[in-house]
Protein backbone atom coordinates (compact mmCIF):
# COMPACT_ATOMS: atom_id res chain seq x y z
CA UNK A 1 0.00 0.00 0.00
CA UNK A 2 2.86 2.26 0.89
CA UNK A 3 4.76 1.49 -2.48
CA UNK A 4 1.72 2.10 -4.37
CA UNK A 5 0.88 5.53 -2.40
CA UNK A 6 4.53 6.63 -3.04
CA UNK A 7 4.48 5.64 -7.03
CA UNK A 8 1.20 8.03 -7.53
CA UNK A 9 3.39 10.70 -5.70
CA UNK A 10 5.99 10.34 -7.73
CA UNK A 11 4.13 10.08 -10.87
CA UNK A 12 2.15 13.27 -9.85
CA UNK A 13 5.06 15.36 -9.30
CA UNK A 14 6.77 13.96 -12.36
CA UNK A 15 3.59 15.23 -14.58
CA UNK A 16 3.69 18.47 -12.23
CA UNK A 17 7.26 18.88 -13.18
CA UNK A 18 6.96 18.38 -17.14
CA UNK A 19 3.85 20.48 -17.50
CA UNK A 20 5.57 23.11 -15.58
CA UNK A 21 9.04 22.79 -17.72
CA UNK A 22 9.58 26.36 -19.26
CA UNK A 23 11.80 26.95 -22.21
CA UNK A 24 14.59 28.26 -20.85
CA UNK A 25 16.12 29.64 -23.97
CA UNK A 26 12.80 31.74 -25.10
CA UNK A 27 12.41 31.32 -28.60
CA UNK A 28 13.58 35.68 -29.79
CA UNK A 29 17.22 33.69 -27.75
CA UNK A 30 17.62 31.51 -30.59
CA UNK A 31 18.89 33.79 -33.63
CA UNK A 32 22.69 32.05 -32.90
CA UNK A 33 21.32 28.39 -32.83
CA UNK A 34 19.05 29.12 -36.05
CA UNK A 35 22.29 30.64 -37.87
CA UNK A 36 22.81 28.48 -40.98
CA UNK A 37 26.32 27.40 -39.84
CA UNK A 38 25.16 25.63 -37.06
CA UNK A 39 23.07 23.04 -38.81
CA UNK A 40 24.92 19.75 -37.64
CA UNK A 41 24.88 18.86 -42.00
CA UNK A 42 24.90 22.02 -43.58
CA UNK A 43 25.12 20.39 -47.16
CA UNK A 44 23.10 16.82 -46.89
CA UNK A 45 24.09 15.64 -50.52
CA UNK A 46 28.62 16.02 -49.56
CA UNK A 47 27.66 14.55 -45.97
CA UNK A 48 26.07 11.76 -47.76
CA UNK A 49 28.76 11.03 -50.06
CA UNK A 50 31.75 11.24 -47.47
CA UNK A 51 29.24 9.37 -44.79
CA UNK A 52 29.27 6.73 -47.42
CA UNK A 53 33.12 6.76 -48.25
CA UNK A 54 33.48 5.99 -44.26
CA UNK A 55 31.27 3.63 -43.85
CA UNK A 56 32.71 1.38 -47.10
CA UNK A 57 36.10 2.17 -44.82
CA UNK A 58 35.65 1.76 -41.15
CA UNK A 59 34.07 -1.19 -39.82
CA UNK A 60 31.23 1.02 -37.56
CA UNK A 61 27.99 1.81 -38.68
CA UNK A 62 25.17 3.26 -37.31
CA UNK A 63 24.04 6.23 -35.39
CA UNK A 64 26.10 9.06 -37.32
CA UNK A 65 24.81 8.93 -40.69
CA UNK A 66 26.49 6.47 -42.37
CA UNK A 67 26.48 5.67 -45.49
CA UNK A 68 26.23 2.74 -47.95
CA UNK A 69 27.11 2.48 -51.42
CA UNK A 70 29.81 1.11 -54.08
CA UNK A 71 33.14 3.01 -52.96
CA UNK A 72 35.65 0.43 -53.67
CA UNK A 73 34.49 -2.00 -50.67
CA UNK A 74 36.31 -4.47 -52.23
CA UNK B 1 29.33 -5.29 -54.92
CA UNK B 2 29.49 -2.43 -52.72
CA UNK B 3 25.82 -1.79 -51.20
CA UNK B 4 26.39 -3.56 -48.01
CA UNK B 5 24.55 -1.03 -45.60
CA UNK B 6 22.37 0.93 -47.38
CA UNK B 7 19.56 0.69 -44.55
CA UNK B 8 21.93 1.49 -42.36
CA UNK B 9 22.50 4.66 -44.11
CA UNK B 10 19.12 5.73 -45.17
CA UNK B 11 18.10 5.58 -41.11
CA UNK B 12 20.50 7.37 -39.92
CA UNK B 13 20.53 10.01 -42.28
CA UNK B 14 16.71 10.38 -41.70
CA UNK B 15 17.04 10.12 -37.80
CA UNK B 16 20.07 13.24 -37.84
CA UNK B 17 17.57 15.07 -40.48
CA UNK B 18 14.99 14.20 -38.33
CA UNK B 19 15.86 15.63 -35.55
CA UNK B 20 17.19 18.40 -36.57
CA UNK B 21 14.67 19.51 -38.27
CA UNK B 22 10.92 18.05 -36.32
CA UNK B 23 8.55 20.98 -36.37
CA UNK B 24 10.24 22.74 -39.55
CA UNK B 25 10.04 21.15 -42.80
CA UNK B 26 13.39 21.52 -44.80
CA UNK B 27 14.21 24.60 -46.92
CA UNK B 28 13.21 24.09 -50.53
CA UNK B 29 16.80 23.39 -52.79
CA UNK B 30 18.80 21.54 -55.52
CA UNK B 31 22.06 20.26 -54.96
CA UNK B 32 24.36 18.80 -58.24
CA UNK B 33 27.51 17.23 -56.54
CA UNK B 34 30.74 15.79 -58.66
CA UNK B 35 32.75 13.74 -56.31
CA UNK B 36 35.72 11.50 -56.50
CA UNK B 37 37.75 9.27 -54.36
CA UNK B 38 40.91 7.70 -54.79
CA UNK B 39 43.09 5.82 -53.03
CA UNK B 40 44.20 2.18 -52.28
CA UNK B 41 43.76 1.26 -55.90
CA UNK B 42 40.49 2.32 -55.99
CA UNK B 43 38.96 5.17 -57.73
CA UNK B 44 34.98 6.20 -57.36
CA UNK B 45 33.33 9.75 -58.99
CA UNK B 46 30.71 10.28 -60.37
CA UNK B 47 27.35 12.85 -60.15
CA UNK B 48 24.82 13.03 -57.45
CA UNK B 49 21.51 15.14 -58.10
CA UNK B 50 19.34 16.08 -55.16
CA UNK B 51 15.93 17.90 -55.19
CA UNK B 52 14.07 18.94 -52.24
CA UNK B 53 10.79 20.59 -52.51
CA UNK B 54 7.75 21.43 -50.48
CA UNK B 55 4.13 20.95 -51.50
CA UNK B 56 2.03 23.25 -49.87
CA UNK B 57 2.51 23.88 -45.87
CA UNK B 58 2.53 20.40 -44.68
CA UNK B 59 4.48 18.56 -47.18
CA UNK B 60 7.73 18.38 -48.64
CA UNK B 61 9.53 15.59 -50.42
CA UNK B 62 13.02 14.83 -51.82
CA UNK B 63 14.48 13.36 -54.75
CA UNK B 64 17.95 11.72 -55.12
CA UNK B 65 20.07 9.80 -57.92
CA UNK B 66 23.87 9.31 -58.15
CA UNK B 67 25.79 7.37 -60.29
CA UNK B 68 29.10 5.76 -58.90
CA UNK B 69 31.63 4.83 -61.25
CA UNK B 70 34.49 2.76 -59.97
CA UNK B 71 37.54 1.55 -61.26
CA UNK B 72 38.73 -0.72 -58.71
CA UNK B 73 42.55 -2.28 -58.63
CA UNK B 74 42.32 -2.24 -54.71
CA UNK B 75 44.74 -4.52 -53.28
CA UNK B 76 41.94 -7.20 -52.73
CA UNK B 77 41.38 -7.36 -56.20
CA UNK B 78 45.35 -6.99 -56.96
CA UNK B 79 46.40 -10.24 -55.46
CA UNK B 80 43.89 -12.33 -56.80
CA UNK B 81 42.14 -11.30 -59.86
CA UNK B 82 42.20 -8.68 -62.27
CA UNK B 83 41.09 -5.05 -62.71
CA UNK B 84 37.69 -4.48 -62.87
CA UNK B 85 34.96 -1.41 -63.66
CA UNK B 86 31.35 -1.27 -62.37
CA UNK B 87 28.56 1.07 -62.17
CA UNK B 88 25.96 1.83 -59.41
CA UNK B 89 22.83 3.68 -59.53
CA UNK B 90 20.93 4.65 -56.65
CA UNK B 91 17.79 6.54 -56.63
CA UNK B 92 15.61 7.20 -53.73
CA UNK B 93 12.70 9.25 -53.18
CA UNK B 94 11.19 10.65 -49.29
CA UNK B 95 8.38 12.89 -48.24
CA UNK B 96 8.07 14.69 -45.07
CA UNK B 97 4.56 15.41 -43.79
CA UNK B 98 4.54 17.77 -41.17
CA UNK B 99 1.21 17.73 -38.33
CA UNK B 100 1.59 19.96 -35.39
CA UNK B 101 5.00 19.27 -33.55
CA UNK B 102 5.63 15.84 -35.34
CA UNK B 103 7.25 14.95 -38.55
CA UNK B 104 6.50 11.64 -40.09
CA UNK B 105 8.95 10.69 -42.96
CA UNK B 106 8.78 7.83 -45.24
CA UNK B 107 11.14 6.89 -48.07
CA UNK B 108 12.37 4.62 -50.43
CA UNK B 109 15.53 3.74 -51.96
CA UNK B 110 17.25 1.40 -54.98
CA UNK B 111 20.47 0.74 -55.76
CA UNK B 112 21.53 -1.17 -58.47
CA UNK B 113 25.16 -2.42 -60.18
CA UNK B 114 26.02 -5.27 -61.71
CA UNK B 115 26.14 -7.80 -58.62
CA UNK B 116 24.21 -6.20 -56.08
CA UNK B 117 20.76 -5.09 -56.02
CA UNK B 118 19.54 -3.34 -53.02
CA UNK B 119 16.00 -2.16 -52.11
CA UNK B 120 15.02 -0.19 -48.81
CA UNK B 121 12.46 1.44 -47.19
CA UNK B 122 12.35 3.35 -44.21
CA UNK B 123 9.97 4.73 -41.75
CA UNK B 124 10.82 7.40 -39.33
CA UNK B 125 8.72 9.88 -37.08
CA UNK B 126 10.57 13.04 -34.57
CA UNK B 127 8.81 15.42 -32.66
CA UNK B 128 9.17 18.41 -30.74
CA UNK B 129 8.51 18.91 -27.12
CA UNK B 130 9.23 21.31 -23.75
CA UNK B 131 8.88 24.52 -25.87
CA UNK B 132 10.46 23.36 -29.07
CA UNK B 133 13.68 22.92 -27.14
CA UNK B 134 13.91 18.90 -27.36
CA UNK B 135 13.23 17.21 -30.09
CA UNK B 136 12.71 13.06 -29.91
CA UNK B 137 12.62 10.74 -33.18
CA UNK B 138 12.32 6.84 -33.80
CA UNK B 139 13.56 5.76 -37.48
CA UNK B 140 13.58 2.18 -38.63
CA UNK B 141 14.56 1.23 -41.78
CA UNK B 142 14.46 -2.41 -43.62
CA UNK B 143 16.58 -3.48 -46.82
CA UNK B 144 16.61 -7.11 -49.09
CA UNK B 145 19.39 -7.04 -50.92
CA UNK B 146 19.86 -9.97 -53.56
CA UNK B 147 23.72 -10.72 -53.92
CA UNK B 148 25.48 -11.78 -57.41
CA UNK B 149 28.89 -13.14 -58.49
CA UNK B 150 30.31 -11.46 -61.82
CA UNK B 151 32.68 -13.97 -64.15
CA UNK B 152 34.40 -13.13 -66.87
CA UNK B 153 33.79 -15.11 -70.30
CA UNK B 154 36.45 -13.92 -72.28
CA UNK B 155 36.18 -10.13 -71.92
CA UNK B 156 32.42 -9.79 -71.19
CA UNK B 157 31.37 -9.84 -68.12
CA UNK B 158 28.30 -11.81 -66.99
CA UNK B 159 26.47 -12.90 -63.66
CA UNK B 160 27.77 -16.40 -62.29
CA UNK B 161 23.75 -18.19 -63.46
CA UNK B 162 24.67 -20.60 -60.50
CA UNK B 163 24.92 -17.93 -57.78
CA UNK B 164 22.47 -15.80 -56.08
CA UNK B 165 22.23 -14.58 -52.88
CA UNK B 166 20.20 -12.39 -50.49
CA UNK B 167 20.46 -10.56 -47.30
CA UNK B 168 18.18 -8.48 -45.20
CA UNK B 169 18.84 -6.15 -42.84
CA UNK B 170 17.11 -3.85 -40.25
CA UNK B 171 17.46 -0.93 -38.41
CA UNK B 172 16.02 0.70 -35.23
CA UNK B 173 17.13 3.95 -34.11
CA UNK B 174 16.20 6.39 -31.40
CA UNK B 175 17.45 9.61 -31.20
CA UNK B 176 17.51 13.16 -29.29
CA UNK B 177 18.07 16.85 -29.78
CA UNK B 178 18.56 19.14 -27.02
CA UNK B 179 18.56 22.72 -27.07
CA UNK B 180 21.31 23.57 -23.92
CA UNK B 181 21.82 27.44 -24.02
CA UNK B 182 21.44 30.15 -26.62
CA UNK B 183 24.48 28.72 -28.49
CA UNK B 184 24.83 25.37 -27.41
CA UNK B 185 22.94 22.17 -28.92
CA UNK B 186 23.54 18.61 -28.04
CA UNK B 187 22.30 15.32 -29.42
CA UNK B 188 22.59 12.02 -29.14
CA UNK B 189 21.46 8.85 -30.81
CA UNK B 190 21.40 5.04 -30.45
CA UNK B 191 21.19 2.52 -33.30
CA UNK B 192 20.91 -1.26 -33.79
CA UNK B 193 21.23 -2.44 -36.98
CA UNK B 194 20.58 -6.86 -37.67
CA UNK B 195 21.94 -8.64 -41.24
CA UNK B 196 20.44 -12.02 -41.94
CA UNK B 197 22.14 -14.08 -44.91
CA UNK B 198 24.87 -13.68 -46.77
CA UNK B 199 27.13 -11.11 -45.34
CA UNK B 200 30.72 -11.97 -47.10
CA UNK B 201 32.23 -11.08 -50.57
CA UNK B 202 31.68 -13.42 -52.95
CA UNK B 203 35.22 -12.75 -54.54
CA UNK B 204 37.38 -12.18 -51.11
CA UNK B 205 39.70 -15.11 -50.03
CA UNK B 206 41.36 -15.89 -46.81
CA UNK B 207 45.05 -16.85 -46.70
CA UNK B 208 46.41 -20.08 -44.90
CA UNK B 209 50.06 -21.24 -44.38
CA UNK B 210 50.97 -24.67 -46.24
CA UNK B 211 54.28 -24.67 -44.41
CA UNK B 212 56.53 -21.73 -43.55
CA UNK B 213 57.68 -20.68 -46.70
CA UNK B 214 54.23 -21.08 -49.01
CA UNK B 215 50.76 -20.42 -48.64
CA UNK B 216 47.23 -21.49 -50.07
CA UNK B 217 43.86 -19.59 -50.51
CA UNK B 218 39.97 -20.19 -49.79
CA UNK B 219 37.10 -18.85 -49.58
CA UNK B 220 35.92 -16.49 -46.68
CA UNK B 221 33.47 -17.38 -43.97
CA UNK B 222 31.19 -15.43 -42.20
CA UNK B 223 27.96 -15.90 -39.65
CA UNK B 224 24.84 -15.80 -41.31
CA UNK B 225 24.12 -12.65 -38.92
CA UNK B 226 25.46 -9.43 -37.50
CA UNK B 227 24.17 -7.22 -34.74
CA UNK B 228 25.60 -4.04 -33.90
CA UNK B 229 24.51 -1.80 -31.59
CA UNK B 230 25.91 2.47 -31.53
CA UNK B 231 25.46 4.99 -29.88
CA UNK B 232 26.98 8.80 -30.37
CA UNK B 233 26.58 12.37 -29.16
CA UNK B 234 27.39 15.14 -30.96
CA UNK B 235 27.42 18.69 -29.67
CA UNK B 236 27.40 21.91 -31.86
CA UNK B 237 28.33 25.41 -30.38
CA UNK B 238 28.09 28.92 -31.37
CA UNK B 239 31.31 31.34 -31.00
CA UNK B 240 30.88 34.93 -30.50
CA UNK B 241 32.49 35.93 -33.19
CA UNK B 242 30.34 34.06 -35.50
CA UNK B 243 31.83 30.96 -36.00
CA UNK B 244 30.88 27.55 -34.85
CA UNK B 245 32.76 24.61 -33.13
CA UNK B 246 31.40 21.03 -33.40
CA UNK B 247 32.14 17.46 -31.66
CA UNK B 248 30.93 14.08 -32.16
CA UNK B 249 31.95 11.17 -30.45
CA UNK B 250 30.78 7.67 -31.67
CA UNK B 251 30.90 3.83 -29.46
CA UNK B 252 30.09 0.71 -31.62
CA UNK B 253 29.96 -2.82 -31.07
CA UNK B 254 28.77 -6.05 -32.97
CA UNK B 255 28.33 -9.51 -32.21
CA UNK B 256 31.71 -10.60 -34.56
CA UNK B 257 33.67 -8.53 -32.05
CA UNK B 258 34.50 -5.28 -33.81
CA UNK B 259 34.38 -2.04 -31.01
CA UNK B 260 35.07 0.65 -32.50
CA UNK B 261 35.60 4.56 -31.88
CA UNK B 262 35.08 7.38 -33.72
CA UNK B 263 35.86 10.97 -33.05
CA UNK B 264 35.19 13.98 -34.83
CA UNK B 265 36.10 18.22 -34.08
CA UNK B 266 34.88 20.66 -36.74
CA UNK B 267 34.96 24.12 -37.10
CA UNK B 268 33.21 26.33 -39.30
CA UNK B 269 34.08 30.29 -40.18
CA UNK B 270 32.25 32.79 -42.53
CA UNK B 271 33.68 35.87 -43.48
CA UNK B 272 31.53 39.26 -42.29
CA UNK B 273 30.91 41.87 -45.12
CA UNK B 274 34.95 43.30 -44.48
CA UNK B 275 36.24 40.73 -45.90
CA UNK B 276 35.73 39.40 -49.80
CA UNK B 277 32.22 40.93 -49.91
CA UNK B 278 31.08 38.12 -46.83
CA UNK B 279 30.68 35.70 -49.19
CA UNK B 280 32.90 32.77 -48.10
CA UNK B 281 32.52 30.03 -45.74
CA UNK B 282 35.48 27.95 -44.49
CA UNK B 283 35.07 24.53 -42.74
CA UNK B 284 38.15 22.52 -41.24
CA UNK B 285 37.10 19.21 -39.96
CA UNK B 286 39.07 15.90 -38.35
CA UNK B 287 38.21 12.65 -37.72
CA UNK B 288 39.97 10.25 -36.17
CA UNK B 289 38.80 6.40 -36.16
CA UNK B 290 39.93 3.03 -34.39
CA UNK B 291 38.79 -0.69 -34.22
CA UNK B 292 39.50 -3.68 -32.80
CA UNK B 293 39.23 -6.74 -35.60
CA UNK B 294 36.40 -9.51 -35.58
CA UNK B 295 36.84 -12.74 -34.30
CA UNK B 296 36.89 -14.65 -36.81
CA UNK B 297 39.79 -12.04 -38.53
CA UNK B 298 43.16 -12.87 -39.38
CA UNK B 299 45.35 -12.14 -42.24
CA UNK B 300 46.86 -15.66 -42.47
CA UNK B 301 45.61 -18.62 -41.00
CA UNK B 302 47.75 -21.07 -39.26
CA UNK B 303 46.39 -24.01 -41.68
CA UNK B 304 43.32 -24.46 -44.19
CA UNK B 305 39.73 -24.90 -42.88
CA UNK B 306 41.01 -23.48 -39.58
CA UNK B 307 37.99 -22.20 -38.25
CA UNK B 308 33.73 -22.25 -39.01
CA UNK B 309 34.12 -18.83 -39.76
CA UNK B 310 37.37 -17.05 -41.68
CA UNK B 311 37.67 -13.35 -42.31
CA UNK B 312 40.34 -11.28 -44.17
CA UNK B 313 38.37 -8.03 -45.06
CA UNK B 314 40.85 -5.61 -44.06
CA UNK B 315 37.70 -3.69 -42.98
CA UNK B 316 37.11 -6.29 -40.00
CA UNK B 317 40.95 -5.47 -39.20
CA UNK B 318 42.48 -3.58 -36.59
CA UNK B 319 43.43 -0.19 -37.94
CA UNK B 320 43.27 3.28 -37.00
CA UNK B 321 42.15 6.00 -39.06
CA UNK B 322 42.56 9.96 -39.83
CA UNK B 323 40.98 12.27 -42.43
CA UNK B 324 41.65 15.80 -42.49
CA UNK B 325 39.20 17.80 -44.50
CA UNK B 326 38.68 21.54 -45.65
CA UNK B 327 35.81 23.03 -47.47
CA UNK B 328 35.04 26.74 -49.39
CA UNK B 329 31.66 27.84 -49.50
CA UNK B 330 31.22 30.71 -51.96
CA UNK B 331 27.67 32.28 -51.69
CA UNK B 332 26.01 34.61 -54.23
CA UNK B 333 22.50 35.96 -55.04
CA UNK B 334 21.39 37.03 -59.50
CA UNK B 335 18.87 39.26 -59.02
CA UNK B 336 17.44 38.53 -62.38
CA UNK B 337 16.58 35.38 -60.79
CA UNK B 338 14.28 36.77 -58.42
CA UNK B 339 12.72 32.67 -57.85
CA UNK B 340 16.62 32.12 -56.32
CA UNK B 341 16.97 33.18 -52.74
CA UNK B 342 20.46 32.10 -52.90
CA UNK B 343 23.23 29.78 -54.48
CA UNK B 344 26.62 28.41 -53.37
CA UNK B 345 29.58 27.24 -54.96
CA UNK B 346 31.83 24.56 -52.70
CA UNK B 347 34.74 23.04 -52.91
CA UNK B 348 36.27 20.49 -50.35
CA UNK B 349 38.76 18.08 -50.43
CA UNK B 350 39.86 15.30 -47.51
CA UNK B 351 42.96 12.97 -46.80
CA UNK B 352 42.47 9.95 -45.44
CA UNK B 353 44.75 7.89 -43.98
CA UNK B 354 44.55 4.41 -42.94
CA UNK B 355 47.45 2.73 -40.75
CA UNK B 356 46.52 -1.35 -40.39
CA UNK B 357 47.43 -3.20 -37.46
CA UNK B 358 47.30 -6.49 -38.51
CA UNK B 359 46.71 -6.47 -42.27
CA UNK B 360 50.14 -7.26 -44.38
CA UNK B 361 50.92 -6.24 -48.27
CA UNK B 362 50.74 -9.39 -49.44
CA UNK B 363 51.78 -8.06 -52.76
CA UNK B 364 55.30 -8.68 -51.34
CA UNK B 365 54.94 -11.91 -51.30
CA UNK B 366 51.66 -13.22 -53.90
CA UNK B 367 52.72 -10.27 -56.43
CA UNK B 368 50.39 -8.08 -58.59
CA UNK B 369 47.90 -9.11 -61.02
CA UNK B 370 49.56 -12.49 -61.16
CA UNK B 371 53.09 -11.88 -61.83
CA UNK B 372 55.13 -12.86 -58.95
CA UNK B 373 57.29 -10.27 -57.41
CA UNK B 374 61.42 -10.97 -58.27
CA UNK B 375 62.35 -11.64 -54.65
CA UNK B 376 58.79 -12.73 -52.74
CA UNK B 377 58.26 -12.28 -48.77
CA UNK B 378 57.78 -15.55 -46.52
CA UNK B 379 53.94 -15.29 -45.97
CA UNK B 380 53.29 -13.32 -42.82
CA UNK B 381 56.32 -11.65 -42.96
CA UNK B 382 55.29 -8.53 -45.23
CA UNK B 383 54.99 -4.89 -44.26
CA UNK B 384 51.78 -3.81 -42.87
CA UNK B 385 49.54 -2.29 -45.12
CA UNK B 386 49.04 2.02 -45.19
CA UNK B 387 45.80 3.05 -47.51
CA UNK B 388 45.95 6.52 -48.52
CA UNK B 389 42.80 8.26 -50.52
CA UNK B 390 42.21 11.55 -51.87
CA UNK B 391 38.97 12.54 -51.68
CA UNK B 392 37.01 15.61 -53.82
CA UNK B 393 33.64 16.91 -54.02
CA UNK B 394 32.38 19.98 -56.63
CA UNK B 395 28.76 21.16 -56.04
CA UNK B 396 26.54 23.70 -56.50
CA UNK B 397 23.31 24.45 -54.22
CA UNK B 398 20.33 26.36 -55.13
CA UNK B 399 17.68 27.37 -52.54
CA UNK B 400 14.21 28.57 -53.68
Amino acid sequence: MRTRGLLVLSLALLSAGCSSIEPWVKPYDRENLADPIMAFSRAPISQEFLDHVFDSREGSRGATGASGGGCGCN
Amino acid sequence: MANKRLAGFVITCCALGGAAQAGVLPEDRADVLYFRYDGGGVNVQGPSMLVRKSIGEHVSVQANYLIDMVSSASIDVETSASKYEDERRQSSLSADFLLGKSTYSVGYTKSDESDYLAKTLFFGVSHDMFGDLTTISFNYSEGHNDVFRNVKIGDVKVNDPTFHEKMQSKSYSVGISQIITKNLILSGQFEVDTDEGFLRSPYRSVRFFIDQFNQGREDEKYPNTRSSNAAAIRAKYFLPYRAALDGMYRFYTDTWGVVGHTAELGYVQPLDNAHWGGNWTFEGRLRFYTQTKADFYQDIFPRADFSNFMARDKELGTYTAYTLGANATYEFKIERFRWLSKGQLNLRYDHMTVNYDDFRDARFSLGSFGTLPDDPYDPGTEPLYKLDADIYQFYFSAFF
